[in-house]
């Protein structure tokens, strides 16, 4: 091979492989993409059924319910104009509790209830996950609504 | 009166830093040589000047001055005098005064340890750090000065973030700085190359020491940061492929690009136009990074818009670092690079691959981390992109690079017969296979063979680091004391590529055979994971200088032999009113024992996590290998020599086969 084609074929093979491995990244970004939905949205039947998505509000006072002898909690999350209950089992975070804006990733189970896998709160008493605070400024005021 | 002191020393400072970018840009452009000597002056002074101000903030702490707003939101009397000097650096604007002092300790290092090189290049070099300091300078000055004051004086401070409060914190954000700016000396040097047509073989023997350092304090501070998150957060991962923990991680990948692309720019005078960009990027993504974790873009986009003048501060000198290295580049590049031949089997080629496979994952972590940020900047909703994504990604990335880095450093530089290679990589091949056939048995059933792929790959590059160890010491006529002669690159390059492969073991085994149970436990409750029996033993309310705590005992025995004793913490910290979680670990070089307490539940019983995380030392272990092997290979004696034959007025032609 000439030091022209040895170069070309270098070349070739670097750009293949970066198509390749492109191809192969946007695939599994799009895989794992997870959208954000407020209980509004949830109620209208925005979220999907199949595929997890994070939901946000903030804990309803006194909505909190403790399954006795496990760590199983129920618990109900409101934008003020509509609410989504939520079941998780496991250690809750720090900064969980009522009145706490808190963001859940999970996804509805076959009878409609969203599981979560993992409750998220900031570490931050005043601190509003932003997704929250947006959910809760668009349930205030609906003509500003933009889906996403 | 202190606080005035630091924001004049900063003002000072900033004009020392206009001295020191002009006029030797100026001196180097015009051949003045006066002017061109004003750089090392003037960047010794400037750094008086920023530690004055850093120790005039860190004054403020010390002394309690809450009418210096900064210390009032950031610090508290009851406060521990170690936590007040680091909270100096807990938020925004102490962190920005870090980077600069940092920045300026650079700047003196470079000043004092250049003197064999050009004084036209070493201006310009200088010159350049001095640019990059007026843009925090003013950034500190116009929209996030630490000295403003806020009269008359809050009583006490709102105290220091909980999380923030720990022996971790105090030198993690100092080692990750210390490797960002470290990029900066690179990214000059690139800067200052470009300018003044110099990029060759002894450009890059010039930066490599510098740019390897930096390298390994990142790999420090990286690692630091992963280990306090794992005992500090309480949710027992090491790694969550979070925002701030890709900002950090970016310029570590294209820095390890960059470290292995100069290497071949020395060597062989090859990828020099690449080398160069990788500089680019490594310092921009260090400059990204340290604005997306402390600018608050992260907790909202919209930060900028309560803030618009950092916001706008921020995407300013951004664009003008970029895009003016990214302009001057396009520029010059052409005029002043080209490159050697190499043949298809030379250790170009894996150079080239390792460059290639690194820069494609510091763009899958740019994707990852930026595309929600953009999205949700032009209303395109909210989204968010998990660690399935990262990994799904990362694993066919790393795997090719652990397999040639294997092969990279047994083959010759420029030609060489891939017969003769892979007969010498006959043995590391049969080691690998010894090495996997006696762990397959030590390896649970579940998950078999994934563990065997990633243990394979981590003993594949052990064996032939190890070969290739042997095979240069075999050259030489003692062998024995041919391993203290060897050349320090090779011993670090050796140490870095073996510390990998141990992170690279510690990452398999704990993400695939970590046990993780969330329970419900009282005192006198027993509770199994793994094979070890965990007895709650007793809980007792303790109280530290600005917190509460309950602190948890548990005892841990495993067929009955007990092993351990641990003792985990809920602390409540008053001024803040936040919750925080210390865990109780019992650390061995094969296993951890995890304990977090979650919190207590109506009828006194505690929800705890409990988890065995096999081999998790190794992954930090590895890292501090990789970041030795850094500082062993940068002190190589190669690189004073280098400066010296400069100085003397001879270029250094040669053309060496040792290892890079």
């Amino acid at each position: 091979m000439t030091p022209r084609r040895k170069r070309l074929l270098i070349i070739a093979l670097t750009v293949a492989g970066i198509a390749v491995a492109a191809g192969l990244i946007l695939a599994a970004f799009e895989k794992n993409l997870m959208y954000f939905y407020s209980p509004s949205e949830v109620a209208r039947g925005e979220a999907p059924d199949n595929r997890p998505f994070r939901l946000g509000g903030m804990v309803v006072e006194g909505s909190v319910l403790r399954q006795p002898q496990s760590l199983g909690v129920w618990f109900t999350l409101t934008d003020m104009a509509e609410e989504s209950m939520v079941y998780y089992d496991g250690i809750l975070p720090d900064l969980f509790r009522e009145g706490q804006g808190i963001v859940a990733k999970g996804q509805f189970n076959d009878t409609g209830l969203f599981v979560a896998s993992e409750v998220l709160a900031k570490h931050d008493e005043n601190y509003m996950p932003p997704e929250v605070a947006d959910a809760l400024e668009k349930a205030a005021n609906p003509q500003s609504n933009r889906t996403p | 009166m202190i606080p005035e002191i630091g924001h004049f020393a900063l003002a000072l400072a900033l004009a020392l830093a206009i001295v020191q970018s002009v006029v030797p840009m100026l001196g180097a452009a015009s051949g003045n040589l006066t002017w061109m000597a004003l750089a090392r002056p003037a960047a010794r002074a400037q750094c008086l000047f920023v530690v004055v101000a850093f120790i005039a903030l860190a004054w403020c702490f010390i002394a309690n001055d809450f009418s210096v707003t900064y210390v009032a939101a950031n610090s508290n009397s009851a406060l521990p005098l170690a936590y007040r000097i680091s909270a100096v650096w807990g938020a925004h604007e102490g962190s920005l005064l870090l980077w600069v002092v940092i920045l300026a300790l650079w700047t003196v290092a470079v000043s004092f340890f250049s003197r064999g090189l050009p004084p036209a290049f070493i201006a310009r070099v200088l010159s350049v750090m001095g640019l990059i300091s007026i843009g925090f300078l003013l950034f500190m000055l116009f929209t996030s000065n630490p000295f403003l004051r806020d009269l008359p004086a809050a009583a006490d401070g709102s105290d220091l973030n909980p999380l923030l409060q720990d022996p971790g914190l105090i030198i993690h954000p100092p080692m990750l700085y210390i490797g960002y700016v470290g990029f900066s000396v690179a990214f000059s040097f690139a800067i200052a190359g470009l300018i003044g047509g110099h990029l060759d073989s002894a450009w890059a023997r010039w930066a490599r020491p510098w740019t390897i350092m930096a390298w390994s304090f990142l790999t420090c501070g990286i690692a630091l940061g992963s280990w306090w998150a794992y005992y500090e957060l309480g949710w027992g991962g090491w790694w969550f492929w979070d925002p701030v923990e890709n900002a950090s991680f970016m310029p570590w990948l294209a820095g390890t690009a960059l470290i292995h692309s100069l290497a071949a720019t020395e060597k062989r005078d090859v990828f020099k136009s690449w080398t160069v960009l990788l500089a680019i990027a490594a310092f921009s993504l260090s400059l990204l990074g340290t604005f997306l974790v402390r600018s608050g873009v992260l907790t909202s986009v919209h930060a900028f818009a309560t803030d618009p003048a950092r916001g706008v501060f921020i995407l300013i000198f951004l664009g003008l670092v970029i895009g003016g290295a990214l302009t001057l580049y396009a520029w010059r590049g052409p005029r002043t690079l080209g490159g050697a031949d190499f043949e298809l089997a030379s250790r170009e080629t894996y150079l080239l691959a390792n460059s290639v496979l690194l820069s494609v994952a510091t763009a899958t972590v740019l994707l990852g981390t930026l595309y929600p940020l953009l999205l949700d900047a032009l209303g395109g909703g909210k989204i968010s992109v998990g660690p399935p994504y990262f990994n799904a990604v990362f694993i066919p990335l790393m795997s090719p690079l652990l397999l040639l880095l294997g092969i990279g450093p047994a083959v010759h530089w420029k030609r060489d017969r891939m017969a003769r290679v892979l007969a010498l990589l006959k043995i590391p091949a049969l080691g690998t296979v010894v090495i996997l056939l006696a762990a397959y048995a030590m390896v649970e059933p579940a998950g078999r063979a994934t563990a065997m792929f990633g243990l394979m790959l981590a003993a594949w590059v052990v064996c032939a680091t190890v070969n290739a160890i042997v095979q240069r010491c075999r050259a030489r006529q003692q062998a024995w004391l041919a391993l203290i002669t060897l050349p320090a690159s090779f011993i670090g390059q050796s140490v870095a590529h073996i510390g990998f492969a141990v992170t690279v073991i510690g990452v398999t085994m704990v993400s695939l055979y970590d046990a993780d149970k969330h329970v419900r436990m009282n005192v006198g409750d027993q509770t199994h994971v793994n094979g070890y029996d965990f007895t709650f033993v007793s809980a007792r309310k303790v109280a530290g200088p600005n917190y509460d705590a309950t602190e948890a005992r548990f005892s841990v025995a495993q067929d009955g032999e007990p092993l351990a004793s641990l003792a985990a913490q809920k602390r409540f910290y008053r001024v803040r009113g936040m919750a925080m979680t210390e865990a109780g670990i019992d650390a061995r070089l094969s296993r951890d024992l995890y304990i977090a307490l979650g919190e207590q539940l109506e009828d006194g019983a505690w929800s705890v996590r409990i988890s065995v995380k096999p081999f998790v030392r190794l992954l930090w272990l590895g890292a501090l290998m990789m970041a030795l092997g850094g500082v062993i290979a940068a002190s190589d004696k190669r690189f004073r020599r280098a400066r010296a034959a400069v100085s003397a007025g001879r270029s250094d032609a040669r053309q060496s086969s040792t290892a890079g």
